[in-house]
């Protein structure tokens, strides 16, 4: 009688309790999982589904238009995992940057005391945040299509640029020898800035005297690669594209659908980022600005050593988050063919090779690598910016 | 009376001073004369424009009709003759206005490493030794959220005394402070006013006033009521304004 | 020393007031000012024209006698088609005469009128949200209504039972298919939600754990790599005979990765309820059953209002994913539409026409969710 007694008394017991939940919880997952995974080598023999990596070795058999590194309908079906990753980071970063800048300008512009400028800012957030991001894609792919003119009727600009139905038409900056020379002063640019302010915040610290170093920085940078360059007799030819009968050639050209999704993809990631950078500002207490007013800074000092420091914290997390969001969404590039990562690995070689478990698995992972990534970024950067005491 | 005072001691003059905001008129032809080493406090019911009234001297707030000299220098729009006079008049703020991210040291040294081109190791000998006077030098390497409202506000006092200045404008400084830390900011003032400070506080405390002050104003829509010394002031009010408002704030 | 004389309030210089002051102090005040508003008055003129022109002013409205509620209306003698509907402008009588299309896919047309109370519905299921604000079991009476739309409308529209006919999944499409979609998304995901976040709080270190890795998991990947997931992959963890729907793919896909989102938001609930709260309804004696229910998520939850409807919204946004797996909806319908011989080539109108219909919806339903956020910001403030 006592045992059973102290038996039940041990089941009253929380922390035991708690294991057996957890145990419970653990054999009903792994004995779903058993059944599940079962079912699957079920299913995949009887459907005569191949297994394994080996189809990355296969011939891919399909043409990709656009690509970083070399690709022909020859290579290997891993080349193509290569070739979408590249396109996807190629993207991703062309729509970071327009995001940003867009961002940053109707952010600020958000909050200009000029009337017009702010409620236009104020309309482009409203309207570009409820309108479903696929749907802008396709909004824009499909009017380029409409209005971009046969290539023989380009929009043309400084008789360098061309906008056609074929895409977007640059030159090609090409380096000959010695342009190696020019990156080289670049970096000797960068490198001898850096040692100046070093050195002038020295000096401003010792001696109190502070000397700008914006005009030096400037001239450094654009001049020292500049003044190589000329002497190494201008390394650097652009090919410009020129029309040869129906198409032009030469040049570097993106394709609508690149230009469609990164445009797509910068105007909607844009909304967010205006909103991250005016929640910044406007998380600055009114009274900081008078605090530094008060104390005889000017605007400009008051800016930079007292309101960017502490907008920038409130507004950069978010701003980081958005960049995430955006790589994830340029994987909508599947509905217009732009091949990146989804479309051409996870779209047509699952279509060619049907192991969608594999190529499923591969392309969800580089995604969990990329979020991982920017995560610890985050995670650094807010540690790094974190205001003590709060 | 005269509504021009042209004596030659006065650090501040304010002549005619009329402010707008919009269709409400903020502040009624204000006329003011302060001397150097004065302590002036401002009183009156909420509204009345006394913040008003010291915000414009360090030009927080523009002005429509009238003109302020401070130590002879003429407040405009000119941004060099704004900074001119910002840097002889310093403001405590009511929430302190401490920059959060900087440490307390940082706090004092910003304006005089960036406004008035000392060196490092000078603003921050200067700055240890203020800290000090108000009694924080140990707090020196937090930071503002890391101390209780009183001594972030004596932080504030020791962060305006850096640029050395001849003036100190006080805007309702232990309004926002739990009872029990009011004393702390209110001795530092009182030594700051014995150590000859030309002072302008907006306050209502009223034992403060009675102790240190030359002078004390009252203000009631935008406009000077009267004007007296502390004992004429508390004992012999003489509108009726006054008497209401001393009624309400001395029964509690 | 001194009493002054009172002076009444004096009338501000000229430049103060009225729209001359207006103007001055937001539009001119300044040389960059200036120049901005001439910038913006002409970026607006680059832009409103031409797009009022095309959308408005030059379209054709030519849809022919309209049979309005019992009223008809003749906008044409008779309606246009694709050859003298123009180029240059919109053609809304496409857009008119795809119609039922775009509002609900291939559903049979004798059937449709189940799919409109089902439309219905919804309007009433905000009215009445409206409407209890004040009654005292509110959440409970929301709660329950929330539950039984979604059960409602999808035994309305699939039918089979209940003496209605059978409309298979295939046929579902346009704006209807998003609401279904839509609305099962979140009542199906809300609940997972609440366990995943109760589970990434819990002490029980495995449940933690795998709680979290999941949420981690899911808010990492596209959600389109879910959803292709869900329709390749799901299919094969069950056994041959079970015949998968292809919609009942996506809405597991949906709901699973609305979970994890869902889950976050409900987490940041939870920790912001006091520790006192737990600790009192420890003391009370309750197993972790009662003090969850009764005590710790109804605040976690009310707390995280805003933030759940703002989730929702973005599921509402992600819902037009389906058409890459296959699935009609309203977006999908522009593609299929436009592709008959006789209508060839209006993409542009049916873009703008879905864009417009998902804009008023997302639109309506942020500045509700702004104005919820309002009113939760003025009750909380001490």
């Amino acid at each position: 009688m006592k045992q059973i007694k102290s038996i039940f008394s041990l089941l009253n017991n929380n922390e035991l309790r708690g294991y057996l939940f957890q145990a419970i919880a653990l054999l009903a997952i792994v004995l779903l999982s058993y059944i599940a995974i079962d079912n699957l080598f079920i299913n995949i023999e009887a459907r005569s589904i191949h297994t394994g990596f080996s189809f990355l070795d296969n011939r891919a058999g399909f043409d990709i238009n656009e690509s970083i590194i070399y690709y022909t309908p020859e290579s290997s079906n891993l080349r193509v995992f290569y070739v979408g990753l590249l396109n996807t980071i190629v993207v991703a970063i062309v729509g970071i940057f327009f995001a940003t800048i867009i961002g940053l300008l109707i952010g600020i512009a958000r909050l200009s005391n000029n009337y017009l400028i702010s409620k236009l800012a104020g309309g482009y957030i409203e309207l570009f945040r409820n309108i479903p991001i696929l749907l802008q894609i396709l909004f824009w792919y499909n009017l380029s299509l409409i209005i971009f003119p046969h290539p023989r009727k380009s929009f043309e600009f400084f008789d360098a640029i061309f906008i056609n139905r074929r895409g977007f038409y640059v030159p090609k900056p090409i380096a000959e020898d010695g342009f190696l020379f020019v990156v080289v002063a670049l970096i000797i640019a960068i490198i001898g800035v850096i040692a100046m302010k070093k050195h002038f915040k020295k000096k401003h610290e010792k001696t109190g005297i502070y000397t700008s170093t914006f005009l030096y920085s400037t001239l450094l940078i654009i001049g020292l690669p500049a003044l190589v360059y000329f002497i190494m007799g201008a390394p650097l030819h652009l090919d410009y594209p020129a029309l040869k009968g129906f198409n032009f050639k030469g040049g570097m050209v993106f394709s609508p659908e690149f230009t469609a999704l990164a445009f797509a993809l910068s105007v909607y990631t844009a909304t967010y980022i205006a909103e991250a950078i005016r929640s910044g500002i406007e998380a600055v207490d009114k009274g900081q600005k008078e605090a530094a007013a008060a104390i005889g800074l000017t605007q400009v000092q008051s800016l930079k050593l007292v309101v960017l420091p502490q907008a920038l914290r409130v507004a950069i997390p978010p701003t980081i988050n958005q960049y995430l969001n955006l790589t994830k969404n340029s994987s909508l590039a599947t509905a217009i063919g732009y091949p990146e990562l989804m479309s051409a690995f996870g779209g047509t070689v699952l279509n060619q090779v049907g192991q969608a478990v594999e190529i499923l698995g591969m392309t969800m992972l580089v995604y969990l690598v990329i979020s991982l990534i920017i995560s610890l970024v985050l995670n650094l950067v807010n540690k790094k910016m974190s205001i003590k005491g709060k | 009376m005269n509504s021009k005072n042209n004596n030659i001691n006065s650090i501040i003059e304010i002549n005619n001073l009329n402010k707008w905001y919009g269709d409400f008129q903020a502040l009624n032809n204000i006329n003011l004369s302060v001397k150097e080493g004065e302590i002036i406090v401002v009183c009156g019911p909420s509204g009345s424009g006394k913040s008003t009234l010291i915000r414009c001297v360090n030009f927080l707030e523009k002005f429509q009709e009238g003109e302020i000299l401070v130590d002879g220098t003429q407040l405009t729009d000119d941004a060099n003759k704004i900074r001119e006079v910002r840097s002889e008049v310093s403001m405590v703020f009511q929430h302190f206005n401490l920059f959060p991210h900087l440490s307390i040291l940082d706090n004092l040294t910003l304006a005089p490493i960036w406004v008035h081109n000392e060196t490092k190791a000078q603003s921050r000998e200067k700055a240890l030794k203020l800290l000090d006077r108000v009694g924080i030098r140990d707090q020196a390497e937090k930071y503002p959220n890391q101390l209780s409202g009183g001594q972030q506000q004596r932080v504030a006092i020791a962060r305006a005394l850096c640029t050395n200045p001849k003036i100190m404008l006080f805007d309702e400084p232990t309004s926002a402070l739990d009872p029990e830390m009011i004393s702390e900011v209110l001795d530092v003032m009182v030594e700051l006013a014995k150590e000859g400070m030309t002072m302008i506080c907006v306050t209502h405390e009223m034992g403060f006033a009675r102790k240190v002050a030359d002078r004390i104003i009252f203000m009631d829509y935008g406009q000077i009521i009267e004007e007296n010394s502390p004992e004429a002031f508390f004992n012999n009010p003489e509108s009726d304004r006054l008497r209401l408002f001393l009624d309400q704030i001395l029964t509690k | 020393m001194a009493t002054y004389e009172q002076n009444s309030p004096k009338k501000p210089p000229i430049t103060q007031i009225g729209v001359v002051r207006w103007l001055r102090h937001n539009l001119f005040s300044s040389w960059i000012n200036t120049a901005l508003t001439l910038l913006a008055v002409y970026m607006l003129y680059i832009v409103l024209p031409p797009l009022l022109d095309w959308m408005i002013i030059s379209a054709n409205f030519n849809f022919g006698t309209v049979d309005i509620l019992g009223y008809k209306i003749e906008f044409s003698e008779v309606m246009a088609t694709n050859d003298n509907c123009g180029r240059a402008a919109a053609c809304w009588p496409y857009i008119y005469e795809k119609i039922y299309m775009f509002t609900y896919g291939f559903y049979p047309r004798e059937e449709s009128w189940r799919p409109d109370i089902v439309f219905w519905l919804t309007f009433g299921l905000f009215v009445a949200i409206k409407l209890v604000s004040n009654y005292k079991h509110k959440n409970l009476v929301i709660l329950v209504l929330l539950v039984l739309y979604p059960i409602a409308s999808f035994v309305l529209i699939s039918g089979g039972s209940f003496g209605l006919v059978l409309v298979e999944t295939h046929q579902w499409g346009g704006l209807m298919l998003t609401l279904v979609i839509a609305s099962v998304g979140i009542a199906v995901s809300f609940p997972i939600g609440v366990l995943l976040a109760l589970g990434r709080q819990s002490e029980l270190k495995a449940i933690n754990f795998i709680s979290t890795i999941f949420i981690e998991f899911i808010r990492a990947v596209p959600l389109i790599t879910i959803l292709f997931m869900a329709s390749f992959v799901l299919p094969l963890f069950f056994t041959e005979s079970m015949d998968f729907d292809k919609l009942l793919r996506a809405l597991i896909g949906i709901a699973l990765f609305q979970a994890a989102y869902f889950a976050e938001v409900i987490r940041g609930g939870l920790q912001a309820i006091p520790k006192g709260q737990y600790e009192a309804a420890d003391a009370l004696g309750l197993n972790y059953f009662k003090k969850n229910a009764l005590i710790i998520l109804p605040q976690a939850l009310k707390i995280s209002i805003p933030n759940i409807v703002g989730s929702s919204i973005s599921l509402f946004k992600d819902t037009t994913l389906v058409l890459i797996i296959g699935l009609m909806d309203m977006l999908a319908m522009v593609n299929m539409t436009s592709n008959d011989p006789y209508w060839l080539g209006r993409e542009t109108e049916g873009f703008v026409f879905v864009t417009m219909v998902m804009w008023v919806i997302l639109y309506t339903m942020s500045s509700y969710s702004k104005k919820l956020e309002k009113r939760f910001n003025t009750e909380h403030t001490n």
